[in-house]
């Protein structure tokens, strides 16, 4: 019980450094990463139910989903300036690197769903 | 003394600023050389013979790319192939790699469009050199990123005239080699790059480049899994940092969602174990990641550190579960066959004889590796020992990739091609570090162990001399381990080392451009041979048979051969084949070999089932030609015996000394034995030689055992000048009656005992005899 205690405290001490520390544009990126990560949910549980026909639909808006978590995340670490030092990128230059890659994803996307 | 200092020193300074402009001014020419000369290294078959497809398997994509340039994109990605593998077809936009046929065509779409008008042949002939100047400049860029730009131009210089590379892409060899390579080196450049940087762009062009890849060769698994292996093994060097999930994870991503567009892979990324390497790396990053953030927030907390290390286990362990799970239930395919045989290299001669019988497929001998990359195999382990020694993210990628391509060439000889961009990479670093010591003549560290030897020569006259004197003396005993001090190093030894260097670099120059034209540049379709008092006799029966073929056959007519030369039919005499060099239907082959290996009756019979019109057969005897079938048929039994074990004995075909021969000693089913018919008719009348007997067969040396025998049901319809290629056409069904027991029964009939018997009348052969009562039926006799 303690334990189970101990876990709670934790979450909710964790909870109040990040909402006291992260400023609020990575805050932004993050509460669209946990919409994406919600919409991937549904999308494979709706495979799971209805089945995989066809299958490429199914692929192409499941990676869809991964892809613009994925981009996203990368570019809230990019923007974190904690981590300066490791990237030498710009903000400016990251969000145009992200949308470069979302162009390509999405075109990808679009002619792989039938 | 000090005047030569002044003097150097304002030398050092002065061209400093212009040393930039210099430098690249150099670079640029080196690579421009490199291009031009790995351009013409690959251009002998082109002067002694002509622009011409070379070998097998390029007729086939020369045939698709006329077909796309004639047709349009869509038309040839939607292409159904009625020539090959009848009466099955081929859907040829399904099992292709299109990107060679689109490199191509897009070329000879924007040519013609700026109005120069090539034929689309030459563009196909040309593609591989040109390509192999584009390789160099990969290699350039990738061992500037691995090293520095001197080990790069080393590497270009290499890769440009390496044999190794050279042999899978010489003018006229129209393979998807030619243009893979490239895609391979320049993926695994950006992919460094994008290592380096940590930059969406460059993981996004990473897997652009992976795209190009996926749609040029099968090879593309190879990227995939050293790759996340490459992932897997910083994450276990502790070398994990944000820059690697970046990269990785919008790699992954868009690699593989770009892959499933070529309809060949289709939905193999996500369903076969060659892929899962990846899949599973990309989930532990996420969760190595994910870990890392929260442990940075929770960094208060007791054995925090162990919880999360505990924890990245379960999930592999977890993750690894679920792959096998997956597999052993049949969600995602095994390892297949060609993958699997790298691994288990006797799998593929007890299961899938086809895949062992394919020459490229051997085991490579020792011999070749010298024979490939001659000085760069010597080389190569001091380039990986200096990687070790300076070890960052992007040398524990280049030692992987050493480490899986050495391997690898080890099993297939064909896999030599991936082992000659490592070996030149490698070798062109460990050249650079060394030329680094002992060509560097300009730096000022150089120029004061100049003046400190002079000093040492000259006479010894004041304290400050004596001082240097006592110094070097220190110096040169504490130095002789120490190899980064460099005052041991007079100017006689450099020049004597770097002479020494510059000699073996010709030396190497001289073998790679005699290998080339020697052994690589031969265009198996044109052979050649040389009188005795050395002029050239071009031996050109292959293409004189197939436009023979060509002209002379109706246009539906259906070829029967072995699977090596379907492609050349089908691409020069625009003919129907039953089976050719795709190899993807193991049993219509097997009863091709099995028509070639039965007696002559019931090869017929299959022979009408398959509605064959013509058999095409290359024989060697004559000219003594060692690639023709006789050498080849006992491969055609053991693929045959694979898939009939009861009709077809391996063991027939032997004679009683368990030895294949094809004189008196061979075995009799051998002599019966359609391949054997149809190569040796008529041969037993014709000398080869005028020392030895009729029927002499110069590629065995053997006088042949069963000669002035007749074709039944087939007849002879065209021999080739030097009787390479022999090409017979199948008989009918012959006639109901036959004549000899018709002649016979009318002379029977017409004989004294059968007037006799009837009374002095004649007599109707065949007369229907009418039964009273019954309806008169209608039978055939």
């Amino acid at each position: 019980m303690t334990q189970v205690g101990q876990v709670v405290g934790i979450l909710r001490k964790l909870n109040e450094e990040y909402q006291s520390s992260t400023p609020k544009k990575l805050k932004l990126i993050d509460a669209y990463l946990v919409y994406v990560l919600l919409t991937g949910i549904v999308q494979f549980a709706y495979c799971l139910l209805v089945g995989t026909f066809p299958f490429n639909s199914f692929l192409s808006g499941f990676i869809s989903t991964v892809g613009c978590f994925v981009l996203a995340a990368s570019l809230r670490i990019q923007l974190n300036k904690a981590n300066q030092i490791t990237f030498n990128v710009s903000p400016e230059r990251a969000f145009a690197d992200f949308v470069f890659a979302h162009i390509i994803l999405h075109l990808v996307v679009v002619n792989f769903i039938g | 003394m000090t005047t030569v200092n002044d003097n150097t020193s304002e030398y050092i300074t002065n061209s400093s600023s212009s040393s930039a402009g210099l430098k690249s001014l150099i670079t640029v020419i080196i690579l421009i050389c490199v291009c031009i000369s790995g351009f013409i290294s690959r251009l002998f078959s082109i002067i002694r013979f002509e622009s011409v497809i070379h070998e097998f398997d390029p007729w086939f994509n020369y045939r698709s790319t006329v077909y796309m340039t004639d047709n349009g994109f869509y038309n040839f990605l939607n292409w159904f192939d009625d020539l090959a593998w009848y009466p099955l077809g081929r859907i040829v936009g399904g099992t292709v790699f299109p990107g060679l046929m689109v490199t191509s065509g897009t070329i000879h779409w924007f040519f013609h469009m700026i109005n120069i008008p090539i034929h689309i042949r030459e563009i196909c002939v040309f593609l591989a050199p040109v390509f192999s100047g584009l390789t160099a400049l990969a290699t350039y860029l990738l061992t500037k990123e691995l090293w520095s730009k001197r080990a790069g131009l080393f590497a270009a210089a290499f890769i440009a005239i390496a044999p190794g590379y050279s042999s899978r892409s010489v003018a006229g060899s129209y393979d998807n080699e030619a243009i893979a390579i490239f895609a391979l080196i320049f993926t695994y450049y950006l992919w460094i790059r994008s290592i380096k940087t940590g930059s969406i762009f460059w993981s996004s062009c990473t897997a652009l480049s992976y795209f190009y890849m996926v749609s040029a060769w099968g090879g593309y698994v190879f990227i995939i899994n050293l790759i996340p292996v490459h992932v897997g093994f910083l994450l276990l060097l502790g070398r994990y940092s944000l820059r690697l999930y970046v990269s990785y994870s919008i790699f992954y991503i868009l690699g593989l969602i770009l892959s499933m567009q070529i309809p060949f892979v289709g939905f193999q990324p996500v369903r076969t174990s060659e892929h899962m390497i990846a899949a599973g790396i990309f989930i532990l990053l996420q969760a190595y990641t994910f870990f890392d953030y929260l442990y940075n927030k929770l960094r208060y907390v007791r054995n925090i550190e162990t919880i999360f290390f505990n924890l990245s286990i379960i999930i592999s362990i977890i993750v690894f579960a679920i792959v096998v799970l997956l597999t052993y239930t049949g969600y995602i395919a095994p390892w297949s066959g060609r993958f699997y045989s790298l691994w288990d290299t006797s799998y593929a001669a007890k299961h899938i004889p086809i895949i062992i019988s394919v020459s490229e497929h051997q085991p490579t001998t020792w011999t070749s590796f010298f024979f490939d990359l001659h000085l760069l195999i010597c080389l190569y382990p001091v380039g990986a020992w200096f990687c070790v020694k300076d070890l960052n993210d992007e040398r524990v990628f280049i030692l992987l990739y050493a480490v899986f391509a050495s391997y690898f060439a080890g099993v297939m000889i064909r896999l030599m091609l991936t082992l000659t961009p490592c070996v030149c990479i490698l070798a062109a670093i460990a050249l650079s570090k060394t030329l680094d010591y002992y060509a560097d003549a300009e730096s000022s560290e150089m120029v004061s162990n100049y003046d400190d030897s002079v000093s040492i020569c000259d006479e010894v006259e004041n304290d400050e001399n004596n001082q240097y004197l006592d110094n070097n003396a220190q110096n040169i005993d504490e130095t002789d381990d120490n190899d980064d001090d460099q005052n041991f190093l007079t100017s006689n030894i450099k020049i004597i080392v770097v002479t020494c260097i510059a000699m073996m670099l010709l030396l190497f120059i001289v073998h790679c451009t005699w290998i080339t034209a020697t052994a690589y540049s031969s265009p198996s379709i044109v052979l050649v041979s040389y009188n005795s008092d050395g002029t050239r006799a071009i031996v050109d029966d292959y293409r004189e048979a197939y436009y023979w073929l060509r002209q002379n056959t109706p246009e539906k007519a259906r070829i029967m051969s072995w699977w090596d030369y379907g492609y050349q039919i089908a691409g020069m005499s625009n003919r129907t084949v039953l089976v050719d060099n795709n190899t993807w239907n193991n049993s219509h082959i097997a009863l091709v070999g099995k028509a070639m290996a039965s007696n002559e009756t019931e090869a017929y019979k299959i022979m009408t089932m398959l509605d064959v019109d013509y058999i095409l057969v290359i024989f060697g005897g004559v000219i003594g030609f060692s690639g023709d079938d006789i050498n080849k048929f006992l491969w055609m039994v053991r693929i045959a015996e694979g898939e009939h074990p009861k009709d077809i004995k391996e063991n027939n075909y032997f004679n009683d000394n368990k030895e294949y021969r094809v004189d008196k000693s061979g075995s009799p089913i051998l002599f019966n034995c359609l391949m054997y018919k149809l190569c040796y008719y008529r041969f037993g009348e014709l000398y080869t030689d005028s020392a030895q007997p009729s029927g002499f067969d110069r590629t065995r040396s053997v006088e042949i055992g069963h000669k002035n025998f007749d074709l039944e049901h087939v007849e002879e319809a065209y021999t080739s000048a030097n009787w390479i290629v022999r090409i017979y056409r199948v008989k009918k069904l012959s006639n109901r009656f036959q004549a000899k027991d018709a002649l016979e029964k009318l002379t029977s009939s017409l004989s004294e005992e059968s007037f006799e018997k009837n009374d002095g009348k004649g007599v109707i052969l065949n007369k229907p005899h009418v039964k009273k009562g019954t309806k008169k039926s209608m039978r055939r006799t």
